[in-house]
């Protein structure tokens, strides 16, 4: 099998149970768009340090080409902590939309 | 942080803490309440803002029934300032009011005394105020459908001198966040 460079990343935090949720919902997705596995790359958030290195907003972030698929607030503290996603249909999530993510596929593809 | 906390049967440990409607709230002193509900929320933490509805539902559906509802925060307001009584009193007035109180344990001694682990961590009693029922609310945070439904299981079993099955479940959500 040819080298897939990783395009998609899930950052996630144990101290937030949604992330196997986030897992599951990106593995679903990568399938139905015909993504390679290969080019997901899963990184756990250890400690606070590694938050500011790379300017984790909470678990679980999903950047797509390095693009988070719901850009959260500019004001949004950096840190481990919980993501509030707004679902489409309004209700708080901690998980975000899957349409968020189809059409973080569909960018991609074009 | 290491709490003991409480286990079925226990009595709900005595406390008061002022709540965002002004007023000094007790809590495990005895009142005349069929059944008391005490559950730990927060202002910023996913998980308890999407099953705050299903649990403010409980409140209005359940009041006729003798049952008394109490929300707690203890997060510690300095790492998260969402949390902050000025900010549940905001939020509070935001949202048009709650239909129980919003309490504050700005000391943690309640959620220490109480073993609250994460937000939501619902807590209910019977009219002695000995523990029934710990744990989630529901099966499913995502799914608004689920209705508080371990919750409202459990206090129908109470309301009528029954044991709740299940008596626990594990509480999920953002843990609380400890001085």
């Amino acid at each position: 099998m040819p080298w897939v460079a990783a395009d998609i990343q899930l950052l996630w935090w144990r101290g937030c149970p949604s992330w196997e949720r986030a897992l599951a919902m990106l593995g679903e997705e990568m399938t139905a768009h015909g993504l390679d596995k290969e080019r997901l790359e899963v990184i756990e958030i250890e400690d606070e340090a590694a938050a500011d290195r790379l300017g984790f907003p909470g678990s679980p972030t999903i950047l797509v080409n390095g693009v988070d698929i719901q850009p959260p607030d500019p004001q949004q503290a950096v840190g481990l902590t919980c993501r509030v996603y707004r679902r489409r249909d309004g209700r708080v999530s901690p998980l975000p939309d899957p349409e968020d993510l189809r059409d973080a596929f569909a960018r991609m593809e074009r | 942080m290491n709490v003991n906390g409480l286990t079925i049967g226990d009595t709900a440990p005595a406390l008061t803490l002022p709540g965002t409607d002004g007023a000094d709230h007790e809590i495990g002193a005895a009142d005349a309440s069929e059944a008391t509900v005490v559950y730990w929320t927060c202002n910023h933490c996913p998980y308890a803002l999407a099953w705050e509805d299903r649990l403010h539902d409980v409140s209005r559906d359940y009041a006729n029934r003798g049952v008394r509802v109490i929300a707690i925060n203890s997060n510690d307001a300095e790492s998260h300032p969402a949390d902050s009584f000025e900010a549940m009193s905001g939020r509070v007035e935001r949202e048009g009011g709650w239909p129980h109180p919003y309490l504050h344990d700005e000391s943690q001694a309640g959620a220490r005394a109480f073993g609250a682990k994460a937000t939501p961590d619902v807590f209910v009693f019977d009219r002695d105020l000995h523990l029934r029922y710990r744990g989630a609310p529901d099966a499913d945070y995502g799914d608004s459908g689920e209705n508080a439904a371990w919750l409202r299981a459990a206090l129908d079993a109470v309301l009528e001198g029954r044991d709740p099955d299940p008596a626990e479940t594990e509480p999920v959500g953002c843990g609380v966040k400890w001085k």
